[in-house]
């Protein structure tokens, strides 16, 4: 029988709102979805029972190369301020920088995995002017670099894996790790930013209720309009790689449904748009960040045309809260 | 006298070390140490006001809705802006939702898995207490994982994403929600409710809600065997061990009060001090930067002028958490709080004139998921689908907020400074602040620090069970303790 991966969980400079997330995993629960990928949990800080001590005592036997260590994830941006001592966070009864555990454990683990945008570019730690010198595992922000360096692949061969997020989706990482524990999980699984394909091939555009509203650009004004959020409130959910619209959160939500635009926060950097994150910038009236694979003229006239066929009932109900214009059928009128 | 150093505590949000100094079989004194500084109130400075929405929740990923209100309180009383009716009940019950959820975390994820330990193995309720709570493995989290996972399903309808969401503004929510899904969701609740009355309590919530006093308690808990429902089950435990004895701290209790959709507060807001109501004066607030390390101060602040300029982490110093104080006095926060403020019978007799203990800190949050899920249901019916559930408004350039809510684990507030249309100040206090602040100038410890003073340390023990009971009773929040 092949034996189980050991998984070993470090949070830092974070919020801890990935694991919450997390937890919420269903079909199966967390529990179970552990289970059965053959992973055993070393240690996780909001579910273990060992505390202070013993778990120092797994940390060295990890680093003696005493236990194996087969999936590290770490949690929350890594804390190098202030002035590179790492003293931002240091590891609780061990009086030592967590960012020195991290490089420690990320060098004897077969598969290191940044668990959410903290993590793997900074995140909103990372935002304003970042005196705390808050950095992802193999980028700072856009650049690569990073802790570890963005050279740096683990024993697997494989470079860290970013699963990104604001929070993370819970099957983003429940899956990436099944995937893991299968061995079936190489380089063609990442993206350009070594995030996994699987939810990163898709747009948040994809699957969006509001595609019809977008078909005729009929916009929302304001938060929580109906209609498409790309033209006034900041939407980047035809840029935004991840496919929210079509797994939704929470049993159904996302954040188009729950009235409010996609803030792109999958991606490096988000934390700090330029702009006001519920506004869309424009340029003579013509939103800047149009969808990326689309020749903006093109855009631009086709949006002039969809914008004069907009059908009644979309105009209006891209303005309303709720449906105010019913579709109907021509067929048949109510009595 | 010797010292323990006990880190990293685990099964709390966040990070956590507590140094103890112990002789005689006992702790003498304690220092409570947030080792993590993330800067939030640096981030924030020069930000448009709006987006403080993006930045705030993600102080905390357990409390982000809390955060959320809070921030969009502050909003709202720097534009002098109204809330939607509909709006209030929505935030009211995305809160709820969220605090419910902590409550549950809290007591089958973090504080009952310590009864599971094998330091336990000779006490005659260990074996069951084992089998039902072990960390990972424990029959409980199995049941309550999927539970809580539909019970998040009212997030996904009334907020989108969770946590973090966008939705909670200064008016209102931007989710209007239809007839269709007003039914969903009291269906959640009802499945919710069956959960809580087969597996946590064993009896209807509105009996639990009910009991009055501590023998009341006693009498419910003797109906029927320790093990049918996990309250019970704590209980019996509670009993075995003394848990009243044990983390007693001050006798000085503060409620922001909590849950606004109704005139005035579901739980009230005020003091409770050594066993009288008085009344909350927020201008008394200050925070005390003495034993952190932080850039030395004069004088504590009020948090409307409130500065946050961080050292090197080393130094005078032992923490990153400042240390707020009322009037002077370090204050509990929490359920237990909220409760007795509010004046829950069962709750006030418990405490009565003394100070909170672990045992009535957990049978006051296990109690507030009966009073707040009841609550709901109600809450749900009053919705009106069709009407506006957001009032729309613009940030002055100029203009002062101040947002109070409570979380799960006590009273949350922002305080927003903004001029020239940026945000030129942003002070926030979270619950853990409050309970685990250091010592102020005058060597007041802080609420932690005080429960801990007289908990037995038994001989050879490295990370004290009395020590673990009493930090987790707290169920402190350390990421936004420092945020
Ligand atoms: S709201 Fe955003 S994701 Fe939805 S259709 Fe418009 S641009 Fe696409
Ligand atoms: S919709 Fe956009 S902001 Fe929301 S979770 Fe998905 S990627 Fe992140």
């Amino acid at each position: 029988m092949k034996r189980p991966l050991n998984l070993l969980w470090l949070q830092s400079g974070g919020c801890g709102g990935c694991t919450l997330s997390l937890i919420g995993a269903e079909g199966p629960d967390l529990i179970t979805s552990f289970a059965t990928a053959g992973i055993e949990v070393l240690w996780h800080p909001s579910l273990s029972v060992e505390t202070g001590r013993s778990v120092v005592a797994i940390m060295e036997r990890v680093t003696s190369g005493e236990v194996p260590l087969d999936i590290l994830c770490l949690e929350g941006a890594v804390m190098r301020g202030p002035n590179g001592t790492g003293r931002f966070h240091m590891m609780a009864g061990t009086g030592r920088p967590v960012m020195d555990w991290i490089s420690d454990l990320a060098a004897v683990a077969g598969h290191v995995v940044a668990v959410g945008s903290c993590a793997a570019f900074g995140g909103i730690t990372a935002a304003g002017a970042n005196h705390v010198e808050a950095c992802g595992l193999s980028y700072d922000g856009t650049e690569p670099g990073g802790l570890l360096g963005h050279g740096f692949l683990t024993k697997s061969g494989l470079p860290v894996i970013n699963v990104a997020g604001c929070p993370i989706h819970p099957d983003w990482l429940t899956e990436t790790l099944h995937q893991i524990a299968a061995g079936r999980f190489d380089e063609s699984h990442v993206d350009e930013w070594e995030r996994p394909v699987s939810y990163t091939n898709h747009l948040v555009h994809h699957g969006c209720s509001r595609n019809e509203f977008y078909e005729f650009k009929a916009s929302a004004e304001r938060l929580c309009d109906l209609g498409c959020m790309m033209e006034n409130l900041g939407c980047k959910g035809t840029q935004a790689r991840a496919d929210c619209n079509i797994r939704p959160w929470n049993g159904s939500g996302s954040c188009i449904d729950g009235g409010y635009p996609c803030i792109n926060c999958t991606s490096p950097s988000f934390e700090e748009p330029g702009h006001s994150f519920t506004a869309t910038p424009k340029v003579s009236g013509i939103p800047v960040g149009l969808p990326t694979d689309m020749p903006k003229a093109w855009f631009v006239a086709l949006a002039a045309l969809s914008k004069a066929a907009t059908p009644v009932r979309l105009k209006t109900n891209a303005t309303a809260d709720h449906v105010a214009v019913p579709p109907h059928d021509r067929q048949k009128r109510r009595p | 006298m010797s010292r323990l150093v006990v880190g990293p505590f685990n099964r709390v949000e966040g990070d956590l070390e507590v140094k103890l100094d112990v002789s005689g079989g006992w702790v003498r004194s304690a220092e409570v140490v947030s080792p993590l500084y993330r800067g939030f109130e640096q981030i924030l400075q020069g930000k448009l006001p709006q987006d403080a929405l993006v930045y705030a929740p993600r102080i905390c990923g357990i409390c982000s809705v809390s955060q959320s209100i809070a921030a969009a309180r502050a909003l709202a009383e720097a534009q002098g802006l109204g809330v939607a009716a509909n709006g209030r009940l929505a935030i009211d019950l995305i809160h709820a939702t969220e605090n419910v959820a902590d409550h549950l975390t809290h007591f089958y994820l973090f504080f009952m898995p310590d009864f599971a330990r094998e330091a336990y193995a000779g006490e005659s309720w260990h074996q069951a207490a084992a089998s039902r709570f072990r960390a990972l493995s424990g029959t409980a989290a199995e049941e309550v994982l999927p539970a809580r996972a539909q019970w998040m399903h009212m997030m996904g309808i009334l907020a989108g994403h969770w946590p973090h969401t966008l939705g909670i503004r200064p008016g209102g929510s931007t989710r209007a929600v239809t007839a269709n899904e007003q039914a969903r969701m009291a269906g959640i609740v009802g499945a919710f409710r069956r959960f809580l009355e087969r597996t946590l309590f064993a009896d209807a919530l509105e009996r639990v809600a009910n009991l009055s006093t501590a023998d009341d308690l006693a009498s419910w808990r003797e109906e029927k065997p320790a093990l049918q429902g996990d309250f019970r089950h704590f209980l019996a435990i509670s009993e075995a061990l003394g848990l009243d004895r044990l983390g007693r701290a001050g006798s000085l209790f503060m409620s922001y009060g909590a849950y606004h959709a109704a005139a005035g507060h579901l739980f009230r807001r005020g003091l409770w001090k050594a066993g009288c109501p008085t009344s909350l004066d927020l201008s008394l607030i200050t925070e005390d930067t003495e034993n952190a390390w932080y850039a030395p101060a004069e004088r504590p602040l009020p948090p409307t002028s409130g500065e946050t300029v961080p050292g090197d982490g080393t130094g005078k110093g032992y923490t990153w958490c400042k240390a707020p104080r009322l009037a002077g006095e370090a204050v509990e926060v929490g359920a237990i709080a909220r409760q007795l403020v509010n004046g829950h019978p069962l709750i006030r007799d418990l405490v009565g004139s003394g100070s909170g203990n672990v045992h009535a800190r957990v049978v006051a949050r296990v109690l507030e998921v009966a009073l707040v899920v009841t609550a709901m249901e109600s809450w749900i019916r009053d919705l009106r689908p069709g009407e506006a559930f957001c009032e729309h408004g613009a940030t002055p350039a100029d203009g002062e907020g101040t947002g109070l809510t409570e979380a799960a684990r006590g009273s949350l507030g922002h305080w927003l400074k903004v001029r020239n249309g940026r945000i030129a100040n942003y002070q926030i206090i979270a619950p853990t602040t409050w309970n685990f602040s250091p010592r102020d100038r005058n060597g007041n410890p802080g609420p932690l620090e005080l429960a801990l003073e007289g908990a037995p340390v038994l001989a050879g023990e490295t990370e004290p069970l009395a020590v673990q009971h009493i930090v987790r009773s707290f169920d402190p929040c350390m990421v936004c303790t420092v945020h």
